[in-house]
């Protein structure tokens, strides 16, 4: 008899272990952990997607998620917002991508433009591995992923007088930013890999006292640029083009590449008349916010500190 | 080690902040502060002297100026040369840390030498030292991880630690010529 009692005591909590995740809504399952060199490396299977992170902790923050049912899909605004770059350059043949996370924007462009050569980024090779198990994203002789620290990348490409007509910065993941990769210096070697004809988008911060810092340390090196912002993101993206495009232009650009965009569920038209009404933006930081430099880095104590209210 | 903190930030924009950049840098302080101990012990069995003491700080703050004059071109021939990130890092922190390190470590032995009486007290005086200077470290480490980097540029932070040395350097220099002083007002 307490045999028989210890059986059904110990298969009523199986079904409640089984049970709880399911009716908290938890239903994920995870499809890979790895402790990598730099990160621990998590990649779930949650709501139909599956998404990349590098924290166990912070659930809410995933680096990139794919819908496998839809995969051109792109899951996260910023990731969406970034496209608006084509507006700048419809037609990039040499790309440059700093951060691969799960390579949504290399694989989707490599997709857009069969003859762009992209070169992508990733401190970690261990995330390259991740980007192509998991994520789509394919290496090849076209499409190349280098697994070393940018900075070096960078300069050595500085050296050999590269030039890229689209530069993508997205290098840092939400608990820690590399702080070399955010200095007056460092954005001054990206701007000289930029062609005549190029520009540069970046994912950044909006919510800590960072927010001020990097923007004036854009402003610095890039002189105007377009701060993108969008109600269903916490990033901003920076947009800042080496060259000068009329308002007719982003609109003919963007009735030009809506068809195009359509299947990775980016809105090209709203972004081209968002970025219309930017231009004349005044500056929404603390323009008198130190630049950033590589005497003076302190990105990651600054993103732990509130933003200013006196905007 | 707040000296070591900054040497992170120094080779960062030539060899990045990969784990071996780390690596490079701890593998050539321990290496200097090795040698330095050995070098300093044996320097002091000959004619030990608050004023040589002092001129190890003023020789370490000279050996610690040129970082800020000439870090950026040193490294940047080495990366142009130099490959391997790896091998890059490690070169160019042995080239700027090899020599201040070395005569830093110094310090230390030699002034085990200047404290002890006795045989006895020998292992309590050490003690008290290494207490002084491990503490040291733990506190120049946070303090300048946590707070000068926010206020201050790591050139800044560098002359600051030159001029603590010299200051450090001129205070043994004085003390030493004064009890030499009177040293020789009572031997007349």
């Amino acid at each position: 008899m307490p045999k028989l009692l210890s059986i059904i005591l110990s298969l009523f909590w199986v079904c409640v272990w089984w049970a709880t995740p399911l009716s908290l809504g938890y239903a994920e399952r995870v499809l890979l952990e790895q402790r990598s060199l730099y990160s621990n490396i998590l990649v779930k299977q949650r709501d139909g997607l599956i998404c990349l992170q590098f924290h166990v902790k912070s659930d809410l923050r995933n680096q990139s998620c794919i819908n496998p049912k839809q995969p051109k899909k792109m899951v996260f605004a910023y990731t969406r917002m970034s496209m608006a770059a084509l507006l700048f350059q419809p037609q990039p043949r040499a790309v440059l991508v700093v951060g691969l996370g799960g390579g949504t924007l290399p694989t989707a462009l490599a997709e857009l433009y069969p003859d762009a050569e992209i070169d992508a980024l990733e401190i970690d090779p261990a995330v390259i591995d991740v980007a192509e198990n998991y994520f789509g994203f394919k290496a090849d002789e076209r499409v190349r992923a280098h697994s070393l620290d940018a900075r070096i990348w960078v300069r050595r490409a500085t050296l050999k007088q590269q030039r890229f007509d689209l530069i993508i910065l997205d290098a840092f993941n939400g608990d820690y930013i590399p702080e070399h990769l955010m200095t007056a210096e460092f954005l001054g070697e990206v701007k000289s890999l930029l062609s005549a004809q190029g520009v540069v988008v970046a994912n950044t911060f909006s919510i800590s006292r960072l927010y001020d810092h990097e923007s004036a340390t854009y402003a610095h090196v890039f002189g105007r640029f377009f701060n993108f912002q969008r109600r269903e993101s916490s990033n901003r993206v920076i947009l800042a083009p080496n060259h000068k495009v009329s308002d007719a232009e982003l609109r003919t650009r963007a009735a030009a590449l809506h068809q195009t965009l359509k299947p990775y569920g980016v809105p090209i038209k709203n972004y081209a008349r968002d970025l219309i009404k930017l231009r004349d933006a005044d500056p929404d930081w603390d323009t008198s916010a130190r630049i950033l430099n590589d005497q003076f880095a302190p990105a990651n104590l600054l993103n732990q500190q509130p933003r200013s209210r006196s905007r | 080690m707040s000296l070591e903190l900054l040497g992170g930030r120094l080779l960062a924009p030539y060899f990045g902040s990969s784990i071996y950049v780390w690596g490079s840098i701890i593998t050539v302080f321990m290496v200097s502060l090795s040698a330095g101990y050995l070098l300093g012990g044996r320097w002091s069995l000959y004619n030990p002297s608050l004023g040589r003491f002092g001129c190890l700080f003023i020789g370490g703050a000279i050996l610690l100026y040129p970082l800020i004059l000439w870090a950026d071109p040193a490294m940047e021939w080495i990366f142009v040369r130099v490959v391997d990130p790896r091998y890059g890092s490690l070169l160019a922190s042995s080239v700027l840390f090899v020599l201040p390190t070395v005569l830093l470590g110094m310090i230390s032995p030699y002034s085990v030498r200047l404290l002890v009486d006795s045989v006895s007290h020998a292992g309590q005086t050490a003690g008290v030292l290494y207490f002084v200077s491990t503490l040291g470290s733990a506190l120049g480490t946070l303090f300048t991880s946590f707070f000068l980097v926010l206020w201050l540029e790591i050139d800044q932070i560098l002359i600051i630690m030159t001029a603590t040395l010299c200051g450090l350097g001129a205070v043994a220099l004085f003390v030493h010529f004064q009890s030499a002083d009177q040293q020789a007002g009572s031997n007349e």
